[in-house]
């Protein structure tokens, strides 16, 4: 099941010195809010991704704390400031200390 | 000729009913999540900089979009250091925590939510000098989206 989880990003690839720059990003997750049953009526564990952490050239950009409310794939878009061309790194982590990496570049004039 | 059965069904219906309400009840208060944002933001927010942008009426609870502003110049010397969401009708009133930095540039981020019912949404931004500023929406829910 985990081999069907995915992050995707949206992320310009170029961008002007000091742009604030829109970032769009989404996981394919199913959330498991832990208030859902199965079709035996037994509640289904808890299982969600619950923290997203962005950096630019490893130094901290944002960091989000996603719980059980957030809806299925979740979807989170946000903005980064630019200075320099660098790498936009995202790590998403899931209630069993699963996590998946997503990176991309931007290229600074 | 069921009378008595159906008289012992009924009530037991009833009791049914009012154990769910209660258990709803036990469930979703808005005391909850203002408990919950008051542990994470201390003292008592103003009014302003904040906008919660949300639709009045969602269809489906499953996935509602929301977008929370805050006003600020995002610098080292005043920024947005934390974001606090809460919905105060769900089961559990947290929806996420963003923790921003100078290097997020503008302090305005989207995500998708699930709302159980008819409920207010309630953002609190907490400024890197500990200024507290809220606001919050109310959006009505056709279809609740929390599982069940």
């Amino acid at each position: 099941m985990s081999d069907d989880i995915k992050p995707r990003l949206r992320v310009p690839a170029t961008a002007k010195k000091g742009e604030v720059i829109e970032v769009k990003t989404l996981i394919t997750h199913p959330m498991e809010n832990g208030q859902r049953k199965d079709a035996d009526g037994k509640l289904v564990p808890r299982l969600i991704v619950n923290s997203l952490a962005v950096t630019y050239n490893d130094k901290p950009v944002l960091g989000v704390t996603l719980e059980p409310a957030i809806a299925a794939n979740p979807y989170l878009a946000f903005f980064v400031k630019v200075e320099e061309s660098g790498t936009l790194r995202f790590k998403w982590t899931d209630d069993n200390m699963q996590s998946w990496t997503a990176e991309s570049k931007v290229e600074v004039s | 000729m069921t009378t008595g059965t159906s008289r012992i069904r009924r009530r037991s219906a009833l009791f049914a009913v009012a154990g769910v309400l209660a258990a709803r009840g036990a469930l979703a208060t808005p005391d909850s999540a203002k408990e919950w944002l008051a542990g994470l933001a201390k003292g008592t927010p103003k009014d302003g900089k904040v906008t919660l942008k949300a639709p009045e009426i969602a269809e489906n609870g499953n996935a509602v979009p929301l977008t929370v502003a805050v006003e600020s110049e995002m610098s080292e010397k005043s920024y947005v250091k934390a974001l606090y969401i809460a919905a105060d009708g769900n089961p559990n009133p947290p929806v996420a925590i963003y923790e921003f930095t100078p290097m997020s540039g503008k302090a305005e981020v989207s995500m998708r939510v699930r709302l159980a019912q008819t409920q207010k949404l309630i953002a609190v931004a907490e400024m890197n000098d500990g200024t507290l500023y809220a606001a919050s929406r109310e959006v009505k829910v056709t279809i609740g989206g929390c599982g069940g």
